[in-house]
């Protein structure tokens, strides 16, 4: 509650502050200590300190798996703060607006990841999509910014379309919206009402995480929209989205796992495929997250598939990781002039530290051992596992990994292994120490996991 | 009347909605089919509304009132589907300031 409230009143007085204060400085001082304030309340909400004490009526629940989530996307944006809060002062004239609405978003996150109805659900996705679509097309002037923002506002109110649809279905079978009494409904059978509804909910959440069939709008809303916005969409959103995508599995589709599960493991498979044999193939390499935050999307979509407590943790630590991981790629990638791999020709020698700095994230995102993207994967597929059904699909996701390492790696390559006239970004010395603090929480969190989970049960 | 009769013309409608998002090339022409299929829903909760609350009423057991929160759920629709009209129409004025042109074909120069 303390961190739904506050970031809203946040984003507002953000909103206000571009009548007073003029300096870019100033308004990235605002945001980031708001944003601090934050992640202080969340977590204060977790040791049981609430600021406001409303009667939500069960239509929010606030447990400690929603908390700690939210503590860790928030961290996550503090760090996207401290790393490319400069570069999104220099997309456009209206600054403080820029940060107001990713409070908003921010907003939205929390609401998506304790909500307890339906009603809740929609409102949350809705208020994390639009602002995103203002986000994207925030390059006024610039063409392909104004045709993701189109493209991406098109495809996510049509998808807003469907889930309200499936909504209404559900309502029409149930008589009510809330998804902790789901669970006994189903069991009860299931009448097309129910099912039809259940199954266009899930295509429109599928559409908002990306997942395929429904991913077509991806790549090029991320290549389009603005690489500072690009970073928090690919990252931050999406894990929130994911959250409440699991939340609603919890308690909508959990009792009736065994049906479900053909669907998700069709949707898992179709997009651990196309994300990573797609990815292969792209010569720019914005272009290449974005194909690579598809594949990612398919191992999330693991914690749906298992469906224990191993998945719960599996998909924390997993957000964590891409997250970390993506937030410094990018970061690096807006300093840099030509976004195609030949643009990283060259790097080790030119900027030692961000090449440094950019393999960890890599190898992370590669998921190699020691770092934390290795432990996401290893929670996600022995989450799988432990289930003990669709043994082949786990071998798909480590094959499906290995290819993945070729495009990571490429970069890789490209920074060491060719020559290039890559020239010296100048950067500030505390850019550096951002870069060197993710890569250190990375390969902590990849030796101990545990740390993330300590307050998920105590 | 039967439920039947909302639940077929909301699904006729909703159908016309995705359809017409498919199938048009003018952005205003798809922006209007998809508030036809939110407005389809909006019908839909109405219609389940009034029948919760029916069959409630011949047998009232549980909770007071329900059916309240299907009718509730159609003004937030309303209001979420204005914000996005809001800010839709921005992005649509805003392409036509480039291009001056509103044809979704224009969508493609992202593609290679």
């Amino acid at each position: 509650m303390n961190a739904i409230i506050l970031s809203a009143i946040w984003g507002v007085a953000m909103m206000f502050s571009g009548i007073f204060l003029t300096k870019g400085e100033a308004i990235r001082a605002a945001a980031i200590l708001g944003l601090v304030v934050l992640l202080g309340v969340n977590i204060a909400e977790l040791y049981g300190y609430r600021l406001f004490n409303i009667d939500t009526r069960g239509m929010l629940s606030f447990n400690s798996f929603s908390l700690v989530f939210n503590a860790v996307l928030f961290g996550c944006t503090l760090i996207y703060f401290l790393l490319s809060s400069k570069d999104i002062l220099k997309v456009g004239t209206n600054k403080a607006e820029y940060f107001s609405l990713i409070f908003f978003v921010l907003s939205g996150v929390s609401i998506a990841s304790s909500f307890n109805t339906l009603l809740m659900l929609f409102l949350g996705i809705e208020i994390i999509s639009i602002p995103l679509y203002i986000l994207t097309g925030s390059d006024r002037k610039n063409l392909k910014s104004n045709e993701a923002a189109l493209k991406y506002f098109l495809m996510g109110s049509f998808s807003t379309g469907i889930m309200v649809m499936g909504i209404a279905l559900i309502y029409g079978a149930r008589g009510s919206f809330d998804i902790a009494g789901m669970n006994t409904a189903m069991q009860q059978g299931l009448n097309p009402l129910l099912l039809s509804g259940l199954l266009l909910l899930l295509i429109s959440m599928a559409f908002k995480v990306s997942a395929a069939p429904f991913h077509f709008w991806t790549p090029d809303v991320y290549d389009g929209a603005p690489t500072v916005f690009t970073s928090f969409m690919a990252t931050i959103v999406k894990a929130g989205v994911f959250v409440a995508f699991l939340r609603l599995f919890d308690g909508a589709y959990g009792s009736m796992s065994d049906k479900w599960k053909l669907v998700v493991v069709i949707i898992i498979a179709a997009t651990l495929l196309i994300g990573n044999i797609t990815a292969v193939f792209q010569q720019s390499v914005k272009r290449m997250l974005a194909y690579s935050s598809i594949a990612q999307a398919g191992f999330m979509f693991f914690a749906l598939f298992s469906y224990n407590d191993l998945s719960k943790e599996g998909l924390l630590l997993y957000s964590a990781a891409y997250c970390l991981a993506t937030t410094g790629i990018f970061a690096i990638l807006i300093k840099m002039k030509d976004y195609t791999f030949d643009g990283f020709n060259g790097m080790g020698k030119s900027n030692p530290l961000l090449a440094a700095t950019n393999t960890i994230f890599l190898l992370s995102l590669a998921g190699i051992p020691l770092t934390a993207g290795f432990t996401a994967k290893f929670y996600m597929l022995s989450s799988a596992i432990k289930t003990g059904t669709y043994g082949w699909l786990v071998i798909l996701a480590v094959l499906c990994a290995a290819v993945s390492v070729y495009y990571y790696f490429r970069v890789i390559q490209s920074m060491y292994f060719k020559e290039g006239d890559s020239q010296r970004i100048e950067v500030s010395s505390s850019f550096r120490l951002g870069l060197v603090v993710i890569s250190a929480i990375i390969i902590l969190l990849g030796i101990f996991p545990q740390i993330l989970f300590y307050k998920l049960y105590f | 009347m039967p439920i039947q009769y909302y639940i077929f013309l909301a699904l006729a409608l909703f159908c016309i909605g995705v359809a017409g998002v498919l199938a048009r090339r003018n952005v205003i022409i798809i922006f209007m089919c998809i508030e036809l299929m939110l407005n389809a829903a909006n019908l839909l909760l109405v219609a389940f509304s009034k029948m919760h609350h029916a069959a409630w009423m011949a047998k009232p057991a549980g909770i007071a009132s329900p059916g309240a929160d299907g009718q509730l759920f159609v003004f937030f629709i309303m209001a979420v589907a204005a914000a996005e009209v809001s800010v839709g129409l921005a992005i649509i004025v805003m392409m036509y300031r480039n291009t001056h042109s509103v044809d979704v074909n224009f969508l493609n120069r992202l593609k290679n």
